[in-house]
């Protein structure tokens, strides 16, 4: 409801800004001069914003050599392509996707199921408890996980789950206040007509839930869904203290290794980075909207 | 009684048996949608939560047997060397971090708010924060390292200057680390600041322009103050974030130069997952706990005195 009265206002604010600009067609100088100036500002910070990742492409594709060289090249000259296979097959890279993946989409699919079947129950359905179970929800988001990291690394150790993908798995996929707190929002504020509609027709509860929520839901669930699938693809902690066999580390693992192992040969560690990081940007370049506006509303109802 | 009472009695008793159904089966179905994230919430936070306490009193290896030790392992922590350091540590990040990262976030999302061509502003200054603190921080070390680093390279070649060992020099490490923190936070932060811009009313602007407010008169007297929610809100998730840095630490210095960059959580992790003290590591995870609480507390009480919920 807040992000649809952020919206309202936002529209309100740009259909004003037309009116007052629709007299003025030309601007005055000073203007111009101040635009100039916001452009340059966000121009320089832009540009330390991309540098480092074009330094990390360009360096991945020289020699050595050429990498350290004073005053820096930013050309490469040759262009090492071997580079990129080198580092590929130096460490089981593809394995890492893999697991990235399986933990990522396993994760993210529960998640949006149990976060939004509780987020309706606590919205929609008056059950004895009710009030006091949600209220540890919230409380529990306070916890740094650092505290609870620990019993359940121990945990999944006498059980045997140590090193497997199941242990980074099990925990986020059964359990997210945040998530369950975000679609509880958002239940409130549907309309309660099509729900009584139903339930005159006769629906029972899983059918509302599954043919009249979960449609409604869609904006939110997306927006969970990206914020999750980012946070479990880049984790470093939790899998830097579950998994030690390199053929079941995750992409941030595998990269960590890959720069321990290859520690001097900066070209190598470079490509082993772009490697790392393009499945994500290339997602990332294709639908930056859904994702920024997704972590936004995310934010905004936080 | 008459047959309409006995009647609108059974029908009162009716009812109230279907009501007690309903309710029941209410309790049923709420029961059963909640169950999944139940589980969770007591398997993977509430016993973790109780357990921790329980393993702060104890020692133990993970392995072998448990010996308690009562407040043992709190005092040991708080005369710990190793925590103080990474305690001040924390603490001098967080104070660059914090409002270094909210100013820069907050002038960029000015200027954006104020230009055309967003969209690709914002895809550039949002891309190191989609990329992950494992490849920020192997691209900043190689940027910032004392012999090859790009950084230091440009010093060499455009201004004759020495190269700085910003990664092993004490003065430098942790305000470098802060930098490498800031960078990849801005773009979140800026997001935020955006939507929070976005959201205050014209009219506001417009009246005081028509009071002939100028240009810093408008930003200070009824931007910012507009603002205030959201700087709060930024505020509050920075500061518990910058508290819990770990992975630019571990990954850019591994704590050094010595343990000028040991952070808190990296010596929780150092004490439980490098030394297997668990108990140790309890008890500093509790530590941390209490400090977050404490902060998070005073800042919302501190809220009442410069936030504006006005809208």
């Amino acid at each position: 409801m807040l992000q649809e009265a952020v919206d309202k206002r936002a529209a309100g604010n740009r259909a004003a800004k037309e009116l007052a600009g629709a007299g003025t067609a030309r601007q005055k100088p000073s203007e111009f001069a101040s635009t100039a100036l916001l452009h340059l500002v966000l121009i320089i910070g832009a540009i330390i914003m991309v540098v480092p990742f074009l330094w990390m492409v360009v360096t991945s594709l020289e020699t050595t050599a050429q990498a350290f060289s004073i005053p820096p090249s930013f050309i490469p000259n040759p262009f090492v392509w071997a580079n990129y296979p080198n580092s590929f097959n130096a460490l089981p890279f593809n394995l890492a996707y893999l697991n990235s993946a399986i933990v990522a989409v396993t994760v993210t699919v529960f998640q949006l199921i149990t976060c939004s079947m509780a987020a309706y129950a606590f919205a929609r359905i008056k059950f004895p408890g009710r009030e006091i179970i949600f209220f540890a929800f919230l409380a529990t988001m306070m916890i740094p996980f650092q505290l609870t990291i620990i019993p359940i690394f121990l945990t999944m150790k006498q059980i045997g789950l140590l090193d497997t993908l199941l242990s980074l798995i099990l925990p986020p996929a059964l359990f997210s206040a945040f998530g369950v707190f975000l679609l509880r929002q958002f239940i409130l504020g549907l309309p309660i007509e099509l729900e009584e509609a139903a339930i005159v027709d006769g629906a029972n509860r899983w059918t509302i839930y599954w043919r009249i929520i979960l449609p409604l839901l869609r904006a939110p669930l997306a927006a969970l869904g990206i914020f999750t699938f980012i946070g479990l693809w880049n984790d470093f902690f939790r899998p830097l203290i579950m998994l030690n066999t390199p053929t079941n580390f995750t992409v941030p693992l595998m990269l960590n290794q890959f720069r321990g192992q290859y520690a001097t040969e900066w070209t190598l560690v470079m490509a082993g980075s772009v490697i790392a990081v393009l499945p994500l940007l290339i997602v990332y370049i294709l639908a930056q909207r859904h994702i920024i506006r997704g972590i936004a509303m995310t934010g905004l109802k936080a | 009684m008459g047959t309409v009472q006995a009647v609108e009695a059974a029908q009162a008793v009716a009812t109230k048996g279907k009501q007690r159904n309903r309710r029941n089966r209410d309790a049923l179905w709420g029961y059963g949608f909640l169950l999944p994230q139940l589980i969770g919430l007591l398997v993977f936070s509430l016993i973790p939560l109780v357990s921790v306490f329980y393993l702060s009193m104890v020692t133990w290896d993970g392995l072998g047997p448990i010996t308690f030790v009562g407040l043992g392992n709190f005092i040991d922590q708080l005369q710990n060397s190793d925590l103080h350091i990474a305690l001040l540590n924390t603490l001098f990040f967080t104070l660059i971090t914090v409002p270094g990262g909210l100013i820069f976030a907050l002038l960029v999302a000015l200027a954006l708010n104020n230009v055309r061509g967003k969209t690709v502003y914002r895809v550039l200054y949002f891309m190191p924060f989609i990329t992950g603190s494992v490849a920020v921080g192997v691209i900043w070390s190689l940027l910032l390292n004392g012999d090859f680093g790009l950084l230091n390279s440009l010093l060499k070649a455009w201004f004759h200057a020495k190269g700085v060992g910003w990664l092993t020099d004490a003065r430098f490490v942790i305000p470098s680390i802060a930098t490498v923190a800031i960078w990849q936070g801005l773009g979140f932060n800026m997001i935020i600041f955006l939507a929070g811009l976005q959201g205050i009313p014209v009219s506001y602007s417009e009246a005081a322009r028509i009071d002939g407010a100028n240009k810093f008169q408008l930003f200070w007297r009824v931007t910012l103050p507009m603002l205030t929610p959201t700087i709060f809100f930024t505020a509050v998730i920075s500061i518990l974030n910058s508290f819990q840095v770990f992975d630019l630490a571990f990954i850019l210095t591994g704590g050094g130069p010595g343990k000028d960059s040991y952070t808190i959580v990296y010596h929780i992790y150092h004490l439980g997952f490098e030394n297997a003290t668990f108990g140790a590591a309890s008890a500093a995870a509790v530590i941390l706990f209490v400090i977050l609480l404490v902060i998070t507390a005073v800042q919302f009480r501190l809220q009442k005195r410069w936030v504006n919920y006005d809208v």
